[in-house]
Parts: C-alpha cells; sequence; structure tokens
C-alpha cells in the first residue's frame, strides 16, 4: 500500500472514531462547565471508572493519528517540509499525543 | 495559499477554516492533557490549575477552542461526506449550516459556563 | 458594436518568471471580451506579446490565463465580467506553470501529470473482435460520459491550492481523466490506473475544496472524479488489493 494512501486511510479512519467522541465530549463539556469546574466533582465522576477510561483512551489513541497526519499535509503544502524529517517530527508528536493523553487518562480515572 | 486576488468561494473558506482550526486545535492538546495529568498529583494540584482558568480571558479561551473544535468536526463530516458517501453535490448547504451549528455550541458552551 | 470614450486600464504580464507588468490603455468597446483586449494591444500597441488562442469561440481552450486574479478563458469572459464595473484589468499567464514568455505558459508538466495519472486508455480488442456492447445508461457509463468533455485547457490546474502548493500533485484534470478510465468498460488495465491515481500526489491529495469544479469552463466536475478515485482507492485498501 503506497504510504500516502495509507496515511489518508489512517485520517479518516481515526475521524469516524472520532467524530462520536468529539460530539459526546462536547455535550460533556457544555455540561460540566455549568456552575464552574473542581476537581472534586470531575475526579468522583472519572475515578475508577473503567467506562471512561476506555471512553477516553479511544479518544487520545485516535487524536494521536489524526493530528499528527493532518499537521503533515500542512507542513508540506504551506512550509515546504518534505521527505523524512517532516514525518519523523511528525511521529514523534505523535507519541507525544499517545504518551501524554494516556498520563491524562491515567490521573483522572486512576486505571 | 490565498492568491492576491483569490478566489472566492465557500468550499475554499470552508477547507481553510478546517484547517486552520485543526492546527489550533493540535497545538493546544499536549497542554489539555498536561493539565489534566495535574490530577496525578491529587485533586488539590488540578484545583489550583481550575481555580486559575476561571478568569474571563481562559473563559474566552475555552469558547473559543470549543467553537474551534464544533468547526473542525462540522467541516471534517462535510469532507467523510464528500468522500465516502455517493457524490450529489458539493454540498456547500453544510458549509453555512456548519458554521450556524458551530457558533451555537460555542454560545450554549458560553451560556452554560455564565450561569 | 459601438466605440465609447472609455479607456480600460491593462496590466499585462511581460517576460519570464522574473518579469513584470506593464500598463496599457485600451480603448473600451461594448461587448469586448479579455481577447479582444490582449489582440488589440498585440496588433495595435505591442507586436512583441506573446499570448495564446486559437478558435476565438470557446471549443479550444487554448486562450486560458489569469484574469484579475482567476483563470479563464479570455476568449469567452467579457471584460466587465472579469473587472466587475472597474476599470483595471490585470493580465498574467496560468497560476502553476512554467512561465514560457508574457502570457503564455508551459503546459508540459501538464501533459506529464495526465501521463503519470495514467490518463491514457489500454486497448483489450482489435479491430478483429466485435465491438464492446456498453449501455448508454448505465451509471458507470454516465460517470464516464460526465467527465470525458475535457478539453485540456489547465483552467482546474491553475485554480487548484494543492497544485499551487504540492509540486507532486498531479491536479484536477489528470484524475478526471483517470476516473474516466476507471469506469469505461473497454479499459483493459483498470488496476494500473488506480494504482497510479493512488500513488504518491494522485487523488489522496485532494482536500475537497472544489475550485477546479468552481473554475471548469466545461462545467465538469473533477471534484467528483477525485472523490470517486479516493471511494475506489479505500475498496482497493480494505479488500486486500493494493
Amino acid at each position: 500500500m503506497p504510504v500516502p494512501a495509507a496515511l489518508f486511510l489512517a485520517q479518516r479512519a481515526s475521524a469516524l472514531v472520532l467524530a462520536p467522541l468529539v460530539l459526546i465530549h462536547l455535550g460533556l463539556a457544555i455540561y460540566a462547565i455549568h456552575g464552574g469546574l473542581s476537581a472534586a466533582e470531575i475526579l468522583a465522576r472519572t475515578q475508577g471508572s473503567l467506562g471512561w477510561s476506555l471512553f477516553y483512551g479511544l479518544f487520545v489513541v485516535a487524536a494521536a493519528v489524526h493530528a499528527p497526519i493532518g499537521l503533515r499535509n500542512v507542513l508540506r503544502e504551506w512550509l515546504g517540509w518534505k521527505g523524512v524529517g517532516v514525518n519523523l517530527a511528525l511521529a514523534a508528536f505523535g507519541v507525544l499525543l499517545l504518551v501524554l493523553g494516556i498520563r491524562a487518562v491515567s490521573a483522572v480515572t486512576g486505571i | 495559499m490565498l492568491g492576491p486576488r483569490s478566489q472566492h468561494h465557500k468550499g475554499r473558506y470552508a477547507a481553510l477554516a478546517h484547517r486552520l482550526s485543526g492546527v489550533l486545535l493540535a497545538v493546544f492538546l499536549p497542554f489539555h492533557f498536561l493539565t489534566l495529568g495535574l490530577a496525578i498529583e491529587g485533586a488539590a494540584r488540578l484545583d489550583g490549575f481550575l481555580a486559575w482558568s476561571d478568569q474571563p480571558l481562559v473563559k474566552i479561551a475555552e469558547w473559543g477552542l470549543v467553537t474551534l473544535l464544533s468547526v473542525h468536526l462540522l467541516a471534517g463530516l462535510r469532507v467523510l461526506a464528500l468522500e465516502f458517501l455517493p457524490w450529489r453535490s458539493a454540498r456547500k448547504g453544510w458549509i453555512t449550516a456548519g458554521g450556524v451549528i458551530a457558533a451555537a455550541t460555542g454560545l450554549a458552551f458560553l451560556a452554560s459556563a455564565l450561569a | 458594436m459601438s466605440d465609447t470614450q472609455d479607456t480600460l486600464q491593462v496590466r499585462v504580464w511581460r517576460g519570464g518568471e522574473d518579469g513584470e507588468f506593464q500598463a496599457f490603455a485600451v480603448p473600451r468597446r461594448e461587448h469586448q471580451t479579455v481577447l479582444d483586449v490582449v489582440t488589440y494591444i498585440q496588433r495595435e500597441l505591442d507586436p512583441t506579446l506573446a499570448y495564446r488562442f486559437a478558435c476565438r469561440v470557446g471549443m479550444c481552450g487554448s486562450c486560458g490565463m489569469t484574469v484579475n486574479g482567476r483563470p479563464r478563458w479570455t476568449c469567452r469572459t467579457h471584460v466587465d465580467t472579469a473587472t466587475g464595473g472597474s476599470a483595471v484589468l490585470e493580465l498574467e499567464p496560468l497560476r502553476s506553470l512554467p512561465v514560457i514568455r508574457d502570457l503564455a505558459a508551459d503546459m508540459t508538466p501538464f501533459f506529464e501529470k495526465w501521463q503519470a495519472a495514467q490518463g491514457r486508455a489500454t486497448g483489450t480488442r482489435t479491430r478483429a473482435d466485435d465491438t464492446h456492447r456498453i449501455d448508454p445508461a448505465s451509471p458507470r457509463r454516465q460517470a464516464a460520459d460526465a467527465a470525458i468533455e475535457c478539453i485540456n485547457c489547465g483552467v482546474c490546474y491553475a485554480a487548484c491550492d494543492v497544485v499551487a502548493s504540492d509540486p507532486d500533485y498531479l491536479g484536477p484534470a489528470a484524475l478526471n481523466r483517470a476516473w474516466t478510465l476507471m469506469n469505461d468498460d473497454r479499459e483493459g488495465d483498470r488496476k494500473g490506473v488506480l494504482a497510479a491515481a493512488m500513488a504518491g500526489g494522485g487523488c489522496h491529495s485532494c482536500h475537497s475544496h472544489g475550485s477546479c469544479t468552481e473554475h471548469c469552463p466545461v462545467e465538469l466536475n473533477p471534484s467528483a472524479g477525485v472523490a470517486g478515485l479516493k471511494r475506489l482507492s479505500l475498496l482497493a485498501m480494505v479488500g486486500g488489493k493494493v
């Protein structure tokens, strides 16, 4: 499979996964911001929850795939960065998102 | 990108909004994860940040992010429709609808935050 | 056509890539097309001006150039339409192609990409065989028919933002031709055409801006064709055929 085709597939597939997750996340944000945020309120709901950890775990993985591929297009087209350098930089960004994201999910759910 | 007297049509603006919102969200995401990760150090640490984030400027930034995420989602749904549903039209109505829904989502967030 | 006292200010690109604009004053006439203006300049004001045209009647696609920032056929563009009523007309060669001189762009890369997309038919029958029987009403034939009138004018190529920012992108016209072949029952190497359309610089580089369809003077829809190629490529990838 040619690389651009594989990246396209991954980008669109991750988009399909993200769409419903983002919708739910937006709903949650609008609901949660009501009356202000506090750690106690958030953590009371999320700590020990397998459901939340799966939901946000999936969210993190999909975002870690989707964001770097999208940025790759921007860097290639608007900054003219091509070749191995830009691919490595974006792969590193993807790993960063994955690591920070899983850490955040684990922090908030305790799992 | 945009030429000196660039062609003004909705499809191009939708693509630009999709791209810019994506870039800004991608830049924001690591910070979002780091903030949430503060919970590792205990609820009090997270509360410290949340208290800081209670200022108007931060709320405006949060409103912006919610709107950007909505824009990106809706523009992206149109792209997915154009590419994977049988071609019917350029679905330009989706652009206007997307703009309206994204704005409404942002306002809903603001209303909820101020209530 | 009546003469008026009005004058049109025309800025014309002169020279190669590192050229500059030169100003001319051209008498305004009713129903004047941009090609009329360019012809006037070359005949009456500066015979060294280089530009292309052929049929003058919107059939050949030779007269494509950038008119007030938009790629158009000059023979089919009234000055009023191009200027929006202002008195300034700005003419440049088509975007994203090397400049030969003045308003003439080098179409070679356009046609090279056409070939790179395998935009050429591969036959399977000889004169000794029966002709193919194709139902004109079949969905595939209708899809092909909707896209085959392309006369390679290059306007869509010049309009495309991805072509402008990604030198590898094959462009809407080449991919549109590949799409017609994918829908043509007579095509003998559909596998090769799809592989060419899916390679680096192929259909996956398209971001669905739709500028190609907005500008095509023949009212074709390369956006739809490229989207169709994306669908075919997805089926091929998921079906393990790549």
